[in-house]
């Protein structure tokens, strides 16, 4: 009898083919609700509402620090020198024209990055890996261990990055872009709010 | 005794599995001190699942609950503390052992031909080694926790394109969060240990099939007794090597417990002195640096001024070790035959290392950047130049038996 049987392995190739294809397939659209479930729950989307903050208490060259979607968010007045002193660093930094479009909105899109030239608004997370930088005083003895001419900034002690008032990156540290502005709109002189624009 | 071992031998293969991987795996009888480091690991691995499994049932993955429940641990639950220090000193041990062995590894040439996917199978055991490590080190929810996590979370980040979504899909929310913890609770207690028992069996299957290499290098299985077939520099695993690890296990053993009791943080090396904070999402600690045996990679990675170059850089320094056994060219497998060459690149490598190692710990300087920038390069010619330097190094003769 075995000598009739004539061996067909084409057929059998292809039905191994189209089976494992098919159980690929299979095991592809299952595989999509279990990856599906590790992206942000329903509540944790819904949980990065905008927050109203008073401004009116800050004193100059003060920093507040309030959350929002989890993440610090700074407040910093600038004095008048300060702003001053910004454009003086730009031959230092790596962005100073705010380039990065990611970076910041339209509307800070500007010398001083803000919307208000004294009030400065960042998310005060690192570019680089996410640390939260020091806010680093211009008379702060500190200062002169980041850099000789320390004019005021943001110091990132896990590796060292370095940001002007206006969350400007220095260049030649590990951090590639400016310091994120985040949506903000003035609701009135003294208080604004973060996470929305106008 | 014999009719039960009969009656599950006939059902199952268990007198031979004892006697493939015990009782008559022949393994050379030149083994010396560093040959402990292997059986200790396997010791550790088991230390931290039973102490693991006890923490489980008082721990709560809770990012409201998690640092209060490592606390309870601490105080309230009998001898909770005991438990804890022994896990978390013995994830350090645990790194302490794997190093020695794997440096034993680099100067036996013991990932030299046919032993290849013994030393893969073991670097894939040393990435999960990693792995668990860190995702165990979010849970007490401490300040290092949190922001060790973000750190390096945010490194995948540094991946162009699609790299700020995986960040996000990996954390499950927009910061460190509940969600990360619950999920890194989940790898570390389940996913990952699964994966590092089944890679265990493995690497010591692979090892068994090839047989054990030697200080020598020398193939003992080339030499055999015409009439036994057993090699003759070889000795049964089970009883010579089984009471020699005995001696290993109780000094070991002595160490362990030394830390345990008298140091379990051990100076803030082993558990760091920020994460007795809870986590704080809206302030970094002054300093932050990972566990010493994640330094000498974080150093490489601060070592390149860009985020994207500093990222791969220290992925490369993990990767490339996977190539080691097609890197060293040499003719001879041991550090004993290699000639002058491979002595100065070892302890040039051994020097980088270390130093990384202590440049990661502390904060950054330009004087210290640069020099973990020369070791980093260091680091990466001893591997990169081997093919080099291997062949071109003078060995010695190896004697045709292994040495006393």
């Amino acid at each position: 009898m075995t000598d009739n049987v004539v061996e067909d392995n084409s057929r059998r190739r292809f039905l191994v083919a189209a089976t494992s294809v098919v159980g690929a397939i299979g095991a592809g659209f299952v595989a999509v609700p279990f990856l599906t479930s590790f992206s942000p729950s329903a509540k944790a989307q819904a949980a990065g509402a905008p927050v109203e903050v008073d401004i009116s208490k800050i004193e100059e060259g003060q920093r507040l620090t309030v959350e929002w979607r989890g993440k610090p968010i700074w407040i910093v007045k600038r004095s008048e020198q300060a702003l001053q002193e910004l454009s003086s660093l730009n031959g230092k930094l790596r962005d100073p024209n705010s380039e990065v479009i990611s970076q910041q909105p339209d509307y800070a899109k500007n010398a001083e990055r803000s919307i208000k030239p004294e009030y400065l608004v960042l998310i005060g997370i690192c570019t680089h890996l996410g640390c939260s930088p020091s806010y680093v005083e211009a008379d702060n003895p500190i200062g002169s261990t980041i850099d000789p001419d320390w004019k005021g900034g943001f110091f990132c002690p896990c590796h060292g990055s370095k940001f002007d008032l206006a969350g400007r990156v220095y260049q030649s540290v590990p951090a590639p872009t400016n310091l994120v502005v985040p949506p903000y709109t003035y609701l009135s002189d003294t208080r604004i709010l973060i996470g929305a624009t106008a | 005794m014999n009719k039960m071992l009969d009656w599950v031998d006939s059902r199952f293969p268990l007198m031979s599995l004892w006697n493939e991987h015990l009782a008559k795996y022949y393994a050379p009888k030149n083994f010396n001190f560093w040959y402990y480091f292997g059986s200790l690991a396997l010791l550790v691995l088991i230390l931290q699942i039973v102490t693991g499994i006890f923490l489980t049932m008082n721990y709560k993955p809770d990012a409201e609950l998690a640092f209060g429940s490592v606390e309870y641990i601490m105080r309230d639950v009998n001898y909770g503390w005991l438990i804890r220090y022994m896990h978390a000193v013995g994830a350090s041990f645990f790194f302490v052992v794997v190093y020695l062995h794997m440096f034993r590894g680099l100067m036996y040439g013991s990932y030299r031909k046919p032993r290849e996917l013994v030393w893969l199978i073991g670097m894939f055991i040393y990435v999960c080694l990693m792995a668990e490590a860190f995702l165990g080190y979010l849970l007490p929810w401490g300040q290092m926790s949190y922001w060790g996590a973000q750190v390096i979370i945010s490194l995948f980040g540094a991946i162009p394109y699609v790299g700020e979504d995986l960040a996000l899909w990996i954390r499950g929310d927009y910061v460190i969060a509940d969600a990360t913890l619950n999920r890194f609770f989940a790898f570390h207690v389940i996913l990952v240990p699964l994966i590092l028992l089944v890679l265990v069996v493995l690497h010591i299957i692979a090892l068994h099939e090839v047989g054990s290499n030697n200080p020598d290098g020398v193939e003992i299985k080339k030499n055999k007794d015409p009439k036994t077939g057993i090699p003759v520099d070889g000795i049964p695993f089970h009883p010579y090597y089984s009471v020699k690890d005995i001696v290993g296990v109780t000094v070991f053993l002595m160490l362990f417990a030394g830390v345990i009791f008298y140091a379990p943080e051990f100076g803030g090396y082993f558990i760091e002195a920020n994460n007795f904070f809870p986590a704080d999402p809206l302030k970094t600690p002054e300093h932050i640096a990972p566990l010493w045996y994640f330094t000498p990679f974080y150093a490489i990675l601060r070592a390149i001024p860009d985020k994207l170059m500093g990222v791969m850089a220290m992925g490369a320094a993990i990767v490339i070790l996977f190539a080691l056994p097609w890197l060293d060219r040499s003719p001879v497998k041991s550090i004993r035959y290699k000639g002058w060459i491979y002595k100065f690149a070892l302890t040039l490598f051994v020097i980088s290392f270390f130093g990384l190692c202590y440049l990661g710990m502390v904060g950054p300087t330009p004087v210290k950047t640069l020099l973990a920038q020369i070791f980093s390069f260091i680091y990466f010619a001893f591997f990169l130049l081997m093919p080099w330097y291997s062949t071109i190094d003078k060995t010695k003769p190896v004697p045709e038996r292994v040495t006393d």
